[in-house]
This record gives structure tokens, sequence and C-alpha cells, in this order.
């Protein structure tokens, strides 16, 4: 590549700069000594190492799903290492005591983890490598009983909560990359939202994959328990590496009676240059589970970066009147690679799904909507809307649906619209016809394609994210 | 202000539609080009405001001592031109009082003027509306999307008044229209009349000139103008139709 390519590249992707910290990190390689290494770093009780080492157990029988439209390399699952932690002398008791350097990192990526100078009205977890660094608004939050901390802390003080949901949503043998994840997972965040309380601010994770040659395992659980509502939204970044990165993180989060989740994605993990060298691998698995009678979850990702992103976050409705949605825009641009949807599997009476997918393709972008929609035999009266909208930038890109729809009883309704189109010639002449430069109306004109998701993010992440869209699509026209 | 000097262009790579047009647009002037389907007069106006797809032969265009086919359509339209379309695009999500404002933003900011924030804006749009008589129900809606044809018309108007361009060219934008709709956009084009202004109306009928008195009078055909004059010279075709003017 030229430098001035490169330069354009580096421009693009902003959060593409190395943190320089010392790192705790387990040797290359994946058997049951490193598991137990992992356990150990983190002071971990009996049961979790057992958890662990019976996923690794069945990972090593299982193999790397074959069905998604994405191609890459055979991984060395042996090459990678699996834990890496910044250095501290001890674990922080206050932001005080985190590494500047690391907090430094934060703030260069807009995320200020001093609560004087935090966003209003969100509190964050940061999570830097494998670690959780800090988090903010504790206090305030835990005199409401609302617990949002990391998973290692999670397990420590409350360990019985963790015990009775950690694989309930998402079984460890799930799939390759989940059971590798419950294997190896390294920290992540945790959130319990009391009965009838309502989380009065936004909950935030901030995933940042700093060091080379590791993968990133997190995990996240969140319950809402009775008439709970929560709201949390997660971003990512990841310095701009030649190698492929591997990111096999699990999301579960479990709605009980009239609860609410609602669960935010901004994802913009590095996604590789113009060639397609380096950016990551994102394989992940998030499910929730509506497991009581009118609750709700409630997912909204746009999906911007890394090179492959793998991921069907889905919901299982189990309580009776329980509602399901999912609302998605996924870009890809040069040589990215979007095998992502949804699975709604209807288990409950009169339950709901609705499914809004915006796929956007550029460059020689590939990007495939593959969603489930099953309604069970005992799940009458149910209904699912799905609508799946395919905008396509330039001759080069591809655009893919893969609906499976399964309905087992004649009292539910399952409806599906799929539309495919181009950004005309003559919509980009008439917004530079009024004088918006070709940048602007490529952004404007995408952003209306995807209006019907983005309204559904927080206000405070709306607007980052119409402009992630624009950056994200650079390049693509002219 | 827009000086066009036997202007040919043909489709890309096919048959020639301009053959040779020439025509001056003094300041203040309004002119109207006439001419049967086909003839080319949504080409030049496309050409004009730089539509892609055309390949420019020979011939050239200046505006304010520009090569105008230099430019690229937003530079056009920031050095104020503004074409109303004989088919406005539809935008779908984009809210059309959000799609005025960063027009109006892209503008301002071009020429080094400060951007209207909302209240500003806001101002504006509600004196526009009143001085061209329109009603407000159009503003929230997607930009074009579900607009009756008669609609869509009205919006090329309004746009036209929010961006004040110094030369407007308006393909068609009485067809289909209603004689109310009809007197909202000749009202709207009467009352953008000005001294240091210029309008170039493409139409097919007399009846929006009986509405806007042109100071001049086109006839395009089969890519060249044949025939100019005054505003008697529409009368004339009013009564003999193209073929008694020689087409
Ligand atoms: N992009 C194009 N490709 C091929 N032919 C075109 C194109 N644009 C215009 N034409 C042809 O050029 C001629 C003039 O068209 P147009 O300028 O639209 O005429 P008018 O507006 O006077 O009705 C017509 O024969 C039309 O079919
Ligand atoms: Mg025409």
């Amino acid at each position: 590549m030229t430098d001035s390519a490169q330069a354009l590249v580096s421009d693009s992707y902003k959060y593409g700069f190395v943190t320089d910290i010392d790192e705790d990190r387990a040797p290359p390689g994946l058997n049951e000594d490193v598991i137990r290494f992992i356990s150990a770093k983190k002071g971990e009780p009996e049961w979790l190492l057992e958890w662990r080492l019976g996923a690794f157990g069945r990972w090593q029988k299982m193999s790397e799903p074959k069905w998604a439209n994405v191609h890459f390399p055979p991984i060395d699952y042996q090459a990678a290492s699996y834990y890496s932690a910044p250095k501290q002398k001890a674990a922080p008791k206050s932001i005080d005591d985190v590494d500047p350097e690391l907090l430094r990192t934060y703030e260069k990526l807009g995320i200020p983890l001093h609560e004087r100078k935090a966003l209003a009205g969100v509190a964050v977890d940061a999570v830097f490598d494998s670690v959780s660094v800090a988090t903010t608004f504790k206090d305030k939050l835990g005199e409401l009983g609302i617990i949002f901390c990391s998973f290692g802390e999670a397990v420590r003080e409350h360990g019985d909560l963790v015990q009775q949901y950690l694989g309930s949503v998402v079984p460890q043998g799930d799939n390759f990359y989940a059971a590798l994840n419950s294997a190896v997972f390294s920290d992540g965040s945790f959130v319990y939202v009391p009965p009838g309380v309502r989380c009065p601010m936004e909950l935030s994770t901030y995933f940042r994959i700093n060091a080379a040659k590791t993968g990133q395992f997190e995990r996240t659980l969140v319950i809402a328990d009775k008439g709970a509502y929560v709201s949390y939204l997660e971003g990512c970044t990841a310095p701009q590496r030649d190698e492929n990165q591997l990111h096999a993180a699990v999301v579960e989060l479990v709605a009980l009676d009239d609860a609410q989740i609602k669960y935010s994605t901004v994802q913009n993990w590095y996604p590789g240059d113009a060639e397609g060298r380096g950016g990551i691998y994102n394989f992940v698995t998030k499910r929730g589970a509506c497991r009581g009678a009118r609750s709700k979850i409630s997912w909204t990702q746009v999906e911007t970066g890394s090179a492959i992103t793998w991921k069907y976050p889905g919901c299982l409705l189990e309580g009776d009147d329980s509602v399901g949605e999912f609302y998605s825009v996924a870009v890809t641009n040069n040589r990215q690679q979007a095998d992502t949807g949804t699975k709604m599997i209807h288990l409950g009476r009169n339950t709901r799904s609705t499914i809004i997918s915006k796929g956007i393709s550029a460059g020689k972008g590939q990007n495939t909507y593959r969603g489930l929609v099953r309604v069970q035999p005992k799940a009458v009266n149910s209904r699912n809307y799905t609508q799946c909208d395919s905008l396509l930038i330039g001759q080069k890109c591809g655009a893919h649906t893969v609906p499976y729809i399964e309905v087992r009883n004649p009292s539910s309704r399952v409806e599906h619209e799929a539309t495919t189109s181009k950004i005309s010639e003559e919509q980009m002449f008439y917004c530079r016809s009024r004088g918006l430069s070709q940048e602007d109306a490529l952004s404007l004109i995408v952003n209306g394609f995807c209006k019907e998701v983005l309204k559904e993010l927080p206000m405070e992440f709306a607007v980052e994210a119409q402009k992630l869209l624009s950056v994200s699509l650079e390049g693509s026209v002219g | 202000m827009l000086e066009i000097k036997n202007l040919h262009a043909s489709v890309d790579g096919g048959r020639e539609i301009l053959k040779g047009v020439s025509l001056t647009v003094r300041a203040g002037e309004v002119h109207a080009i006439m001419g049967p389907n086909g003839s080319g007069k949504s080409t030049l106006a496309g050409i004009l405001a730089g539509r892609d797809g055309y390949d420019i032969t020979r011939g050239s265009v200046i505006y304010d001592g520009r090569d105008l086919l230099a430019m690229s359509p937003e530079d056009r339209a920031r050095a104020g031109i503004f074409l109303a379309f004989q088919y406005p695009v539809e935008i779908p999500g984009v809210n059309n009082m959000y799609f005025l404002r960063v027009a109006l933003n892209a503008g301002r900011k071009a020429r080094g003027e400060p951007e209207l924030d909302a209240g500003q804006f806001l101002k504006t749009v509600r004196n526009k509306l009143k001085l061209l008589e329109i009603d407000d129900d159009l503003l929230q809606r997607g930009v074009n999307v579900g607009f009756s044809g008669g609609e869509k018309k009205r919006n090329e108007i309004f746009q036209m008044a929010m961006l004040e361009p110094r030369l407007a060219i308006l393909d068609e934008t009485d067809s289909g229209l209603d004689i109310d709709a009809l007197r909202v956009v000749a009202n709207g084009i009467n009352r953008l009349r000005a001294p240091n202004r210029a309008i170039v109306m493409i139409t097919h009928y007399q009846r929006l000139l009986d509405h806007v008195a042109p100071d001049f009078v086109h006839v395009l055909s089969e890519g060249r103008i044949v025939r100019s004059g005054d505003k008697s010279l529409a009368a004339e075709l009013e009564k003999t139709g193209y073929a008694g003017v020689g087409v």
C-alpha cells in the first residue's frame, strides 16, 4: 500500500493507536494448564474452574461452524495468548489508583473515566484487553441496589447470582466460539437490577483490545429482576494491526416477569485495511431470555467495524406475552464480511418479535442477513414481523438474505419483507445540486436508510453512530 | 451572467442530443424555453446543473466568468445555480426540513457565512412559507416520499425560495398541476424575480406564461434553438402550434 493510502486508512480509523503498557500475559497456547492459570490469576472459586474445564472438554470435540457466508484462512488456536492484562500494582480500589496511561487511553477514545468528567447519565465499565480497569458511578447505582461491576468482581462478591445465571441462556456447548469463551473468558461486565427498579442511567461497557497476538474473550451477564428496567450499551475499538485478532464474546441477558432490557452495541473494531489485511474476527454469541411473563428484550446494533462479523443476537421468548426486538445496521466496506442477523425463538403464548435489519455494502464488502424465526407448538397466537433491507453502493459488493422460518402452530403469524436497492445516481445528484458534497450526500442517504434502527439507540450515542456510518463509508463513492 | 455558446452534447458514447445551443441570460431576466417532447430541454437543464452521463463534444458555458462545465454540481449550487427537477427525487428516512437545513448551511459555509442554528432556520422557513402562501404540511415528511406530483413541484419551489439562487432553472415545474397549485408555483416564481437574479423556465404550455411574463421566449427543437423572441412568440405558439413556427 502506498503511503498516501495508508494515511487515508489511518485517518478513517482514528482508534488505531497502541497503548504502551506493561502486560501480564499467559504463554501462547490452549490447554488445561492455561485455563487453570487464568482461573488462578483471577482467584476464582473451584466451581468456576470446573465449569471452565467442562467447557474446554466440549470445545475440544467441536469444530468451527462452516455454514456462514464468510471466508478466512484457518485460525491457529494454539498460537494466540488467552490472557493479557495491564500490569497494575494492586487491584485498583478507585479511579485514582488506575494507571494514568490507561486513563489517558480512554480519554483518547472519548471515554473519560473520572466521574466528574464523565458523560452525564452514563455509567461506564472499561475493559482493557482482558480486564476491567474501572467502573464509574458504582456507589450511586449501589444506593438503588443495582450491581454494575466487572465480571471478576461479580464472581467474588455475588458468586451465587453468577452461579445461578451463568450459562443459563447460552449453554457452554452452544457453539464452537461460545464453548471457547466459556473455557477461557477473562472479564467483562455484570449487571443486576433488583425487582421494580428502573436503572436511572445508561450502563455502558467500553471494550478495548490493545495487546498484540491475543484474543479477547469477555463475558457479559445482565439480569433484570421482576419489573426492572435497564438500558445497556457496549462500544468497542482496537488498534490497527496487520494480523487478525479473534474476539469471541458471550453476552447473556435474563429478563424476569415484566422486566425490560435494552441492549445496544456500537461495534467499531478495527476492520482491516483496504486490501483486507488485519482486522478483528468478531465471532460473538449474544442471547437474551425473556424468562418472565410480559418481559421484553431489545437488541440494537450498529456494526461498522471488524474484518469479519459473525453474530446473531437472539431472544428466547419463554414467558407468555413476552416481546423480542432486533434492530440492526451492518456496514461492510472494502473487504469486510458480515454474516449477521438474529434468532427469535417463540416458546410462550402470545409472544411477539420484530426484526428490522439494514445491511449496507460498499467496496468489495459482503453482507449477509441470516435470521431464524421459530414458533413452537405451545407459542399460540404469536407474531413476528421481519423487514430486511439491503443497500448497495457500487458494483463489486454483495448483499444476501437468508431467512429461516419455522412455524409450528396454526394460530401464529409470521411476516417477512425484504428489499434490495442501490443508491441511485439521481439521489446523489439531487443532493449535490442542493449544495451537499458527495460525502455528505452519501451520509445523508445512508442515515435515512438506517433511520428506523438509529432511532432505537440511546440519544447520547445516536449522533456518534451516525458519524461512524459516514466514516465507515469514506472513499466508497467518487 | 450565463453565456452558453454553441453547446453540443451527446449521451455517453451515443447519440447527439444538443446540436449547437447558444443562449445568453443576464441578471434580472426571465427566459422561457419551450419545445416539443424529446427536444433536449431537460438535457440542457441537467447539463447546466452538472448531471452526469453526458459528453460535451463542443461549445462552452460561462457562468459569472467561470467555466461552469468544470465545476462539480455542489460547487454550482453553492455559486447560486438551482435546478427545480422535472422529476424530484425521493430520499426515504430523511426529513424534508433537515434536508433543507443541511443544504442551506452547505451553501452558507461555502460562502463564508455563519451557519443557521435551528431557531434561525425555523424563522426563515416561516417567512418563506408566508411569502409563498403555502402550507407547512410537507415539512416533516421524508424528502419527496409519498408526495403527489403537485406536492413535489411545490416542494421544489419552496427549496428554491429557501436557497435564494442567482440563476434558477425550472424544468417543467408547471406540468401536472391543477390551477391552484399552478398559482402557488407562479406566485413563487414572481416573488423571486429580482434585479440580481435570472430565471429560466422550461415549459410546454402557454399557461404558466399567463402568470409569469417572460422577457424572452426560445423554441428548442431537435437540440437547436430555432426561434427566439419576446412573449408574443409564446402567444403565436399557442395559436399555431410548433408546426406553425416551423418546427
Ligand atoms: N441518459 C440518456 N440516455 C439516452 N437517451 C437520453 C438520455 N437522456 C435523454 N435522452 C434522449 O434525449 C432526447 C432529449 O431528452 P430530454 O432532454 O429529456 O427532452 P425534453 O426534456 O425536451 O423532453 C430524448 O430523445 C431522450 O430520449
Ligand atoms: Mg424534460
